[in-house]
């Protein structure tokens, strides 16, 4: 390469350089300040990822590719930005209460969090192989080390174990695939190998093709690849797991939806086989898995696994619509998600905190805050209308229909009317057991978060269409 | 057949065999000693596709690094390894049966495949092909520009690793004295030394 | 390429012949004893030798994770010095904006090698 290097514009990927600036102040500071340096750099890492958030505002609309095209900025990467940087704040808010009370309070806790949402944008822009491996790479490294921040705790220390041996293994498995691809296709680039394929589907990318989706199922933790979930999200620290529930999984989603249908466009017919058969797996086994468990983290482990299902129904589909249903799915999740993670970390008796379900006994008597927004929050998952689970549902099952995919649809109801019985024994056992021992009050942190995800969950039929048309154009953007 | 074709099917043979050796090794310093075998032999197939500088980068930092670093570990950890394979015999139906699903899954696809000529593109080609420059300045001109994100991404994670290793090894022992230099230097006669009149006969008490 | 793939390879003959000659005195030092030498074994000979006395136990035992923070450190500046190797290489070739390049890599890493030294990860008490 002779010709003059010329240095690319660096506006399309201001808010990734905001964060990674950030990430390195934030460890000088942390570095030179000592150990009491928590309470400031946490403040530091939720200002860094709202200039992030600002920065992602503030870029003008259409795309651009920086970087020789692997680093794609489009409307789909940019609102699943958002939802990824919106993830990684509250989980931010949420574990400040929880990491004084159980003395975690290291300052490099936040800026692996910051670390990894960096990870998660790249992901989510990632337009070719090796972008997608080195932002995958760069969030789950942060992600093992955090699972594992309670050390002198056996179980936490076993969930960063066992996420990390079984994230190396699903690595190892992605870039197998992706070796595969790239020796067939000749190139790593997304849209150089849906040119490469057109027209043919040579075996030999199919097979890296499958091995890349054992990959990413494993990261959306979609079944058969989601057995480190339940204990990664019972061993982790609760505002970890909650971390772990939201953002990551929309960036691991927006990969996952991106490779599929910019790099995979000419042979939907062979993906989708895969996508509906780990939809189904996932929904199925969220259902039922889900009726035995008695711990809420491991109740909401299952429970995001099938969430997972229902948003896959929409990349099954393979369509605009069906993108804009994946969209509109995984922001509804992500706030149901952290208004149930807020209130699972409002389970506590002065200092300790408690994880059974049987705990919330009687919750409507003793804190009918509570238990009414835990109750709307349960009502929502399930999918009752109008709440927002409701039209989160409706719009995957509505793209998988005008896809012809009926089989999957109804599959997809029947699931989630199952799943309405794990629910809903949950609000049984809230308004209508007898009361247990009260929990202490609510943080205004906790209360703040608690009301806010209820109330977006409550009125957003009021106002369907800001995020909706969002995610219509975003979803057009792949096309 | 060619010089190279012979060291071709040399080196992947002894790969492939290592490889499998390292699984069923009883002795787990055998294991690790056999993956750096199999890193070595990697490292000569590299050589054989004209990439010069992996192949020595893969022997410098994995054979003279990371497999060191797991020989140390296997080697020093008190670990009864013949406890950990005592489920082996339990698992082994299931694994096999994924293991010949699989395998049966890649000779179907094997078998059928023939390879079109056209889909096996020659990747872009590099600046190795000119004949003047070696293989390590070829990655050097395109390293640094070219594929600037992809460096400073791997900057990143590299700086991930270094928290990660210390969040999650480092203790902070109480009670240990250090050091500390830069107090050293900074004495002066006034912080080191205290004069004291003493009144004759009475000494300093204490 | 495949013009110049032989010359490479014929660079790394002397090499292939070291190897070749190493591997043949190694094993048949290893051999020749089997077959020539005089063998009468009996269990003293047999033990393992140290010092005199049996051993005692078994040579593994729990360490200190420290000497494993060690080695991780040294890997990670390993690596860092790996990416230097082409950059001096190419280093006529890349102008300002492969030096500057290089200049962000390693101030990430500084940074990181800062946040280490504070931290005391680097000393043994």
């Amino acid at each position: 390469m002779n010709a003059p290097f010329v240095m690319p514009a660096l506006g399309p990927i201001l808010p990734e350089l905001v964060l990674a600036v950030g990430a390195l102040v934030l460890v000088l500071i942390g570095a030179l300040r000592g150990e009491k340096s928590y309470g400031l750099v946490n403040g530091l890492a939720f200002v860094v990822l709202a200039l992030a958030a600002a920065a992602l505002v503030a870029q003008p609309a259409g795309k651009v590719l920086v970087f020789g095209d692997s680093f794609s900025v489009d409307g789909f990467a940019r609102i699943m930005k958002a939802i990824a940087l919106l993830g990684s704040a509250v989980a931010l808010v949420l574990s400040v209460d929880y990491l004084r009370r159980e003395n975690l309070t290291r300052f490099e806790y936040p800026i692996l969090i910051v670390l990894a949402t960096l990870g998660m944008m790249m992901m989510i822009s990632a337009n070719d192989l090796i972008a997608l491996y080195l932002g995958l790479e760069l969030q789950s490294l942060a992600a093992y080390v955090i699972a594992a921040i309670h050390r002198d705790n056996v179980r936490s220390s076993e969930a960063g174990l066992k996420y990390f041996v079984l994230g190396a293994l699903s690595s190892g498995m992605l870039l197998y695939g992706s070796s595969l691809v790239y020796g067939f296709a000749g190139t790593v680039s997304f849209p150089g190998i849906a040119a490469a394929l057109q027209g043919q589907s040579s075996l030999g990318v199919i097979l890296g093709l499958v091995f890349v989706s054992a990959g990413l199922a494993f990261k959306i933790s979609a079944v058969p690849f989601h057995m480190w979930t339940p204990d990664v999200y019972e061993g982790a620290p609760t505002p970890v797991a909650a971390f772990f529930a939201a953002a990551p999984k929309v960036a691991a989603m927006a990969m996952t939806v991106r490779i599929f249908i910019v790099a995979f466009p000419g042979i939907v017919g062979d993906w989708r086989q895969i996508v509906v058969f780990i939809s189904i797996a996932s929904m199925a086994l969220g259902a039922f898995a889900a009726i035995g468990q008695r711990n809420i983290k491991r109740l909401m482990a299952y429970s995001s696994i099938g969430h997972v299902g229902f948003a896959l129904v929409g990349l099954a589909a393979g369509t605009a619509q069906g993108v804009n249903g994946v969209i509109v799915y995984m922001a509804i999740y992500v706030v149901m998600t952290l208004g149930t993670f807020a209130i699972i970390l409002g389970m506590r008796r002065g200092d300790t905190y408690v994880e059974t379900i049987d705990d919330l006994a009687g919750l409507s008597r003793s804190q009918p805050f509570m238990a009414y927004a835990f109750g709307a929050i349960l009502f929502s998952l399930t999918g009752i209308p109008p709440l927002a689970g409701f039209f989160a549902k409706f719009y995957v099952f509505a793209a998988a229909i005008e896809a012809k995919l009926f089989a999957l649809a109804v599959i997809g109801v029947v699931t989630s009317v199952v799943s309405a019985y794990y629910y809903l024994r949950i609000v049984k056992i809230m308004f209508f057991d007898e009361p247990a021992q009260s929990f202490s009050p609510l943080t205004p942190a906790l209360k703040t978060v608690i009301a806010v995800s209820t109330i977006a969950i409550a009125l957003f039929w009021l106002a369907p269409a800001p995020l909706v048309s969002a995610a219509n154009a975003a979803a057009r953007s792949l096309f | 057949m060619s010089a190279v074709a012979a060291f071709f099917y040399l080196f992947s043979a002894v790969a492939v065999a290592s490889a499998f050796m390292v699984v069923v090794s009883r002795n787990p310093v055998y294991s690790v000693l056999f993956l750096i075998l199999a890193f070595v032999n990697a490292a000569g197939l590299f050589l054989l596709m004209g990439a010069e500088f992996l192949a020595m980068i893969l022997v410098v930092v994995y054979v003279g690094a990371v497999a060191v670093l797991f020989l140390f570990v296997v080697m020093m950890l008190d670990v009864d390894f013949s406890e950990l394979r005592q489920g082996f015999i339990n698992y082994l139906p299931v694994g096999a049966m994924v293991g010949i699903a699989l395998l049966v899954e890649i000779v179907l696809v094997v078998g059928t495949w023939t390879i079109s000529p056209d889909l096996i593109r020659a990747p872009a080609p590099g600046a190795a092909t000119a004949a003047a420059i070696s293989n390590t300045e070829a990655i050097g001109q395109v390293l640094y520009t070219r594929y600037i994100y992809f460096f400073q991404a791997a900057g990143l994670i590299l700086l991930v690793a270094m928290i990660g290793a210390i969040v999650l090894t480092l203790r902070e022992r109480p009670g240990v004295k250090r050091q500390d230099i830069g107090a050293q230097v900074a004495r002066t006669k006034a912080t080191a030394m205290e004069v004291r009149k003493v009144a004759s006969g009475a000494g300093l008490e204490g | 390429m495949t013009q110049t793939l032989p010359n490479l390879l014929n660079d790394y003959l002397p090499l292939g012949i070291f190897i070749a000659v190493s591997g043949v005195i190694g094993l048949a030092l290893l051999i020749a004893p089997f077959a020539v030498a005089f063998k009468s074994p009996d269990p003293e000979k047999l033990s393992a030798y140290e010092c005199g006395f049996n051993a005692f136990d078994d040579a593994r035992m729990k360490f200190d994770v420290r000497f494993y923070l060690v080695a991780i450190l040294f890997i990670i500046f390993d690596l860092e010095v790996a990416f230097l190797f082409p950059w001096a290489v190419a280093y006529g070739d890349l102008g300002w904006a492969g030096f500057w390049s290089m200049m962000v890599f390693l101030g990430v890493l500084t940074i990181g090698f800062v946040y280490e030294w504070k931290k005391g990860a680097l000393e043994w008490d």
